[in-house]
């Protein structure tokens, strides 16, 4: 939350002694507004207003990281309620739960989903995140031993899960220095619990009762021992109440500042019901609905991946459109004699026209231009999808070495530049495609070199 | 923890059908699924779709459940309705559009007749979108499903005139359909209220993107409408919304593609079945009421959903 040059010199001494190197105490305030000068340059602030200073000037929900090195993940952080107010920042993670009491060939398979559930979609690489690892058991040997045979197999950061403190520190023994996430303190164990996030520079997560002024209670009590860095577990197991806490703690943290629930928020749909369909639904619900870490039973492909889309969905930046890489997309193994069509490398347009050429089984090169993730239509008004920029594209990118003819297909809304493209880009046939992408098919089916 | 929010507006509630059988939906007053601080005296309504060809290109998972009515949209509209127990019947008359079929409107009427006189069930009625073709085919299409109180849609700018009337001639309801852009949203509900068309008997149609396809667009979009709706009481946001969910889901790359093609991909019908399901919940998140779909195992799954999420518990 950015304070403006007024609202910090309301806090400063108005003395304009210049012991801070400038010459007025507003200087100095706009100075801080702008990032050019720390806080601590003023000698005679009071604690009182260093203290509501920084605090004002803290982010309204902490951004939390689980893990450490190049797998480590950051949630949390976030701003806004809805993500067309400015976007989503950092995107929730998943995680199967991996418990003691499995036999080996479960657990084997977990940690095969956990490595391997991975997809490259849109240049981005989606795959869960983290992996949990729960005791069941109460058996301390037990703990100890998976969550040694889960460090060996993974390097995803873990969720390590036990209600024993005694147990949870002999777990992050096991563990090491790698900062996983405890889960969780709860008002029975909470000293211990604080304690032992301390000792392992690891986060905590907090469990409610579904509460969220007891909640609040709570977390007070685990920030005043000095725990900074907190996961919330509203405490509900249905998905209608955590629902209901989730926009809560949302809007308590952004509209109110309340800092006890300015925290990234844990959600368990893997225990809110046996259907692995529904598991997978109601996770889909906290994607869109403020949760951060998301508890699945496992990661199978065909429920992770719709999922993992998903996220990168609702957490893609309104303001900046995805893109694809601008270059030669050759569908369904083409030839010499395939069409050439030409689009925009805004990440939507090309998944619409890739997925319409390959409907209509007819192999083609499509060849993918950078308009700055702008659509067909945005990109030509913008003076970006035209004959200037589309004839150096065209000539550069390698398709007049792989097909025979000279014909290329173009947008059917750009059908105004057709004679122009045609002039301009000497030795190419110019023909105006479709308007919409589901005409796509019956067109291509037609078409002839 | 005082952080309940109340909302000054409300959504219209818009019934469609006749009699025993007739469907109402929205009625909300509070943003989607915030049971916690307003009513919702209607759930979202799931309209199964029907074509009036039999469809090509349909992924094995999408076939299956229909495998026996493809051909005849009678029956499939019959299995729908008693199998799948939907709450609404969509015919598609996809065999207008101009590049594929071309056939005109005096062509499908008597599809649309007898699919309408044959169903219990309320009926919505699409055309292709391509504006002039759906100019000549859709006042056709409401002219033999008179007496229904139908949805008949979609409504373009460029033929709201023409499509939006013969809804209210024929005494139905009306779709517009709009971009992906509340302005153009609103500009055309207040285009086809001005011609006559009660705003009782308006839906809007936001543009759908599935899962992976634009879905966050669409998402945002309808969001903003609700948001407007009930914030800022804008009459002209307030009516219910309809996504067309399962032509645009199954079109989808990572739904059409088998196992065998991407065993990295797992099961396709489940893949399929959850890309539905999950664009469907989103958007029911996102304000829709009358969501069209596909595949009876999503709809299964969205009506779980719903009943979840706006049931009693505690």
């Amino acid at each position: 939350m950015a304070l403006t040059g007024i609202d910090i010199f309301k806090q400063l001494p108005k003395t304009n002694c210049g012991d801070c190197g400038v010459p007025t105490c507003l200087a100095f305030a706009m100075k801080i507004a702008a990032g050019q000068a720390e806080l601590a340059g003023c000698p005679h602030l009071s604690e009182d207003a260093a203290s509501a200073l920084s605090e004002a000037s803290a982010p309204p929900i902490r951004a939390v990281t689980i893990g450490v090195g190049d797998d480590a993940v950051k949630v949390g952080g976030e701003l806004v309620l809805y993500r067309h107010e400015k976007t989503f920042f950092n995107p929730c993670v998943f995680a199967a739960v991996i418990d003691d009491g499995m036999d080996a060939a479960t657990v084997d398979g977990l940690l095969k989903q956990t490595n391997e559930s991975r997809f490259v979609r849109v240049e981005q690489d989606l795959k869960a995140g983290l992996v949990g690892v729960k005791s069941l058991s109460g058996d301390t040997a037990k703990f100890v031993a998976l969550i040694e045979k889960v460090k060996a197999a993974t390097t995803q950061p873990m969720v390590l899960m036990c209600g024993d403190p005694a147990e949870m520190e002999a777990g992050l023994k096991a563990a090491g220095e790698t900062a996983p996430l405890i889960y969780a303190a709860t008002a029975a164990n909470y000293e211990a619990m604080a304690a032992l996030a301390l000792a392992h520079k690891a986060p905590l997560a907090v469990c409610g009762t579904g509460d969220l002024d007891a909640l609040v209670d709570l977390v007070k009590k685990i920030m005043a021992a000095g725990v900074k860095d907190i996961v919330l577990d509203p405490g509900t197991r249905n998905p209608k109440d955590t629902l209901e806490r989730l926009v809560y703690i949302r809007r308590a943290a952004l509209n109110k500042k309340v800092k006890e629930l300015g925290f990234p928020i844990i959600v368990f749909p893997n225990e809110e019901t046996d259907d692995k369909m529904m598991e997978a639904v109601y996770a889909g619900l906290y994607v869109g609905k403020y949760g951060s870490v998301i508890m699945l039973s496992d990661l199978d492909a065909a429920r992770a991946l719709p999922l993992y889309v998903l996220r990168q969905n609702i957490y893609t930046d309104p303001q900046r459109p995805m893109q694809v890489k601008p270059g030669i997309y050759p569908i369904g193994n083409p030839t010499a004699d395939s069409p050439v069509l030409i689009t925009s490398n805004f990440s939507l347009t090309y998944f619409i026209v890739s997925g319409e050429v390959e409907a209509s089984r007819v192999p083609a090169w499509l060849c993918v231009m950078d308009t700055e993730g702008l659509s067909v239509m945005t990109s030509w008004a913008a003076g970006k999808f035209v004959p200037e920029k589309i004839v150096p594209f065209i000539k550069g990118v390698g398709i007049e070495e792989q097909v025979k003819h000279r014909k290329l297909v173009i947008p059917g809304y750009l059908a105004t530049m057709s004679g122009e493209l045609e002039d301009e880009l000497e030795g190419w046939n110019v023909e105006v495609g479709p308007r919409e992408a589901a005409d796509i098919p019956p067109f291509l089916k037609t078409w002839a070199s | 923890m005082e952080v309940k929010e109340t909302y000054n507006g409300k959504i219209r509630e818009a019934t469609i059908g006749l009699g025993d059988t007739a469907v109402t939906v929205g009625g909300e007053t509070s943003l989607p699924l915030y049971m916690f601080e307003g009513a919702a005296p209607n759930k979202p309504v799931i309209a199964l779709e029907v074509y009036d060809t039999k469809p090509e290109d349909w992924p094995e998972a999408a076939i299956a459940p229909y495998a026996d009515v493809l051909d005849d949209p009678v029956k499939w509209a019959l299995k729908c309705q008693d199998e799948y127990k939907a709450d609404m019947i969509c015919l598609n008359l996809a065999s207008t559009n101009p590049s594929t079929g071309d056939r005109n409107g005096a062509d499908i009427a008597p599809i649309v007749k007898a699919v309408a006189d044959a169903i219990k069930i309320p009926l919505i009625v699409y055309g292709t979108a391509n504006a002039d073709k759906d100019a000549e085919v859709m006042p056709k299409a409401a002219e033999a499903c008179q007496g229904k109180r139908a949805l008949i849609g979609p409504v373009e700018e460029e033929n709201y005139k023409t499509v939006a009337a013969a809804a209210l001639g024929f005494d139905h309801l009306a779709a517009p359909h709009s971009p992906i852009d509340v302005n153009i949203a609103k500009q055309l509900n207040i285009l086809i209220t001005q011609l006559g068309l009660a705003p009782e008997r308006v839906i809007i149609d936001p543009t759908t993107g599935a899962l992976g396809y634009g879905l966050e667009y669409c998402y945002s979009v309808m969001e903003r409408l609700r948001l407007a709706a009930m914030t800022q009481n804008d009459s002209m946001t307030q009516m219910p919304m309809i996504n067309q969910i399962g032509r645009e889901v199954w079109k989808a790359k990572e739904v059409k593609t088998s196992e065998a093609d991407e065993p990295a991909w797992g099961d396709a019908e489940t893949r399929g079945v959850l890309w539905e399901a999950l664009t469907a919940t989103a958007l029911i998140m996102a304000g829709s009421n009358i969501l069209v779909m596909r595949h009876p195992k999503a709809v299964e799954l969205t009506r779980q959903f719903v009943a979840a999420l706006t049931g009693a518990t505690n």
